[in-house]
């Protein structure tokens, strides 16, 4: 993996936008230093871009989705809690010798209400990024989240998890401490619990790493996020025998939030401000709470069984088959 | 013919020629054993259940050969036989998915990687699921998940324990997230069949990997293992190539999880039967209480939604 290299801020299809953008700003310098007036010019670029920048959003391939899913200024999991949330305390350790800082979580007050929080934590920059495994969990990082939800189960605090890791971390000695055992553990105890849980994915949805804190009755998902059963690279290097087929392996995979949609399999997609969420984090951290609560208030009408039993329903439906009768 | 003549004999016609020896590997007669490279009588490695007499090495089983060592014969029921896999998203790689399908279907003569049923061990009665590496190594997708849930919402009602021969790739890949779902479904029917305190034992088989150790491959009361067998979540090669770590040979081998307390014993294939007679035994399901009967029949209920749902 790549460790050091500095990702690119830009995007190759967000280029276009950008020079549209950097002209008008040009043109608007150019004008006011010799006093020319270009209102009108200005007011038709900026409509170009507005009507370029929803082309380029609203077309983009499940491949550019990834690249936006992993955008470095991508809102992360301790952003959108830091923006929701009215208090927020930071919560720490597994209690079994590890505190894991790629999956984070604590206690925080939503609207008014008590609620735990946790999700995957990427790094804001390249340090941040090493230190936080680039969001890769291990298995202390699971134990830490299955501890915060059986504590907002016992305090009767609703559950939220944020979901953005390209994986578990792929490492001999989180497969010492028992990977695989971690995030089973988790799926199972997830279903005893009879506070509500909503989980979203608000960038990248990696198989078992992911799904390790995503059993809920309700999944939600940022529309430029992706939810995938294995990285498309990983995919390709085994079906395709070849990791440049990953655009193609994106497709097939069925990875974008209206595909999940389809499968039954997604709950709730929420709209990004154009442009993606890393351009109006706020925005999108605002389009985020307003659905969190609005999702809370339904699932606190229910009681703990009917809840449990709605989470039940969800997976048991889901799956493709034929049975002849 | 005397003993005296038949060494006579057997001196004359000398050591088998090579020539010989591979048309007879061929026949099926002979079988090499890919461990220690000794030849075997095919016919006596079956009766030892495919372990290698010479050197213990266990050679892949599948699933029809399994049931036959575990169940006491003439007491398999298989359940859900017609469950079949669709292309739910249209896959394609180098090949497309229905394509696949079908000829892993005529070759292997199973609809898709696992049969579960009822049956007995040792007069015990048990809800038995076994998976085959055979078809696209034993991958678990829709078919797979439902299969698997079915058996362990039946056992719930009907007290039984579960036993689960595990033999998987992981989750696969071609169905997608509704792969990665399944997961979770057969962790929450496990949940109710727990809840139920009954008997829950995984039989970690050579390669348990991927989705299947991060969900039902670990979620035993009691874990066992056959000798040599691969288990882990993340490939050997993947942990490699990540950190450029070189992994020792027996990193991911069943000895080394039970070193680690992830397995419970591991346990000879021509010992696994008795085995799980004697822990089934051990663990007699506890007399419902009233709180439980009822919460059996909500499971009854939904699961009886679930089936009429599809
Ligand atoms: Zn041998
Ligand atoms: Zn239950």
């Amino acid at each position: 993996m790549a460790t050091t290299e500095r990702k690119p801020l830009l995007l190759d299809f967000e280029k276009p936008l950008i020079e549209l953008e950097s002209r008008i700003e040009q043109i608007r310098e150019l004008a006011a230093e010799n006093g020319v007036d270009v209102s009108e010019d200005i007011r038709q670029l900026e409509a170009r871009a507005m009507q370029l920048r929803q082309e380029i959003f609203s077309s983009l391939s499940p491949s550019q989705k990834l690249q936006l899913a992993r955008h470095p200024r991508r809102p992360s999991t301790l952003d959108y809690i830091q923006a929701i949330s009215d208090e927020w305390m930071e919560m720490h350790g597994d209690r079994r010798g590890t505190d894991d800082p790629a999956l984070v979580g604590g206690v925080a007050k939503l609207a008014g209400r008590a609620v735990v929080m946790l999700g995957h934590q990427k790094g804001r920059d390249t340090k941040d990024n090493i230190a936080r495994n680039f969001g890769m969990a291990s298995p202390g990082g699971y134990r830490k989240a299955i501890r915060l939800m059986e504590h907002a189960n016992r305090f009767g605090m609703p559950i939220l998890t944020f979901i953005d890791t390209p994986g578990a971390l792929p490492t001999a000695e989180a497969e010492y401490k028992g990977a695989g055992e971690a995030i089973a553990y988790n799926l199972r105890e997830m279903f005893r619990f009879e506070v509500p849980i909503i989980c979203t994915v608000i960038g990248e949805g990696g198989s078992g790493g992911a799904l390790g804190i995503g059993v809920g009755e309700r999944l939600l998902m940022f529309e430029h996020s992706v939810y995938t059963v294995a990285t498309p690279e990983a995919c390709a290097a085994i079906l395709w025998k070849d990791a440049a087929k990953a655009s193609q392996a994106a497709v097939a995979l069925k990875i974008t939030a209206p595909d999940l949609k389809n499968l039954g399999i997604l709950d709730q997609l929420l709209p990004e401000p154009s442009g993606g969420a890393h351009s109006d984090p706020l925005g999108a951290a605002t389009i985020l709470k307003q659905a969190l609560i609005e999702n809370l208030e339904t699932l606190l009408q229910m009681n703990g069984q009917e809840r449990r039993k709605m989470r039940y329903q969800k997976f048991r439906n889901l799956g493709v088959f034929t049975e002849p009768s | 013919m005397s003993l005296f003549d038949w060494f006579a004999n057997r001196r004359k016609s000398g050591p088998i020629s090579q020539e010989r020896q591979e048309r007879d590997i061929a026949d099926g007669l002979w079988s090499k054993c890919v461990a220690c490279g000794v030849l075997a009588y095919t016919k006596d490695l079956r009766a030892n259940q495919m372990v290698c007499p010479e050197c213990g090495h266990h050679v892949r089983v599948d699933s029809n050969e399994r049931i036959r060592q575990l169940i006491d014969a003439n007491t398999w029921q298989p359940l859900d036989e017609s469950l079949s896999p669709t292309d739910p998203l249209q896959f394609r790689d180098r090949k497309a998915y229905s394509d696949r399908l079908r000829e892993t279907q005529e070759k292997t003569g199973l609809i898709d990687a696992v049969q579960t049923g009822f049956g007995q061990i040792d007069k015990l009665p048990v809800a038995l699921g076994v998976m085959d590496f055979r078809f696209m190594g034993g991958s678990m997708g829709s078919v797979v998940g439902e299969k698997i849930t079915r058996l362990i919402e039946r056992a719930t009602q009907k007290r039984y324990p579960v036993i689960i021969v595990c033999a998987s790739g992981g989750a696969r890949m071609q169905e997608g997230m509704l792969s990665l779902m399944q997961m979770a479904k057969i962790s929450a029917a496990l949940e109710c069949h727990r809840e139920a305190q009954l008997l829950y034992i995984p039989v970690l088989t050579n390669p348990t990997t991927g989705g299947v150790t991060a969900s039902f491959a670990m979620l035993g009361d009691i874990i066992l293992a056959e000798p040599r067998a691969t288990i882990g979540f993340a490939g050997r090669r993947v942990i490699e190539q990540t950190l450029r770590e070189k992994l020792p040979e027996e990193f991911q081998t069943a000895e080394d999880l039970l070193q680690h307390g992830f397995v419970d014993a591991i346990v000879p294939r021509t010992q696994l039967k008795k085995t799980l007679a004697q822990l089934i035994s051990l663990h007699q399901p506890v007399t419902p209480t009233h709180h439980q009967l009822l919460q059996l029949e909500a499971i009854a209920l939904t699961s009886s939604i679930a089936d009429s749902g599809k």
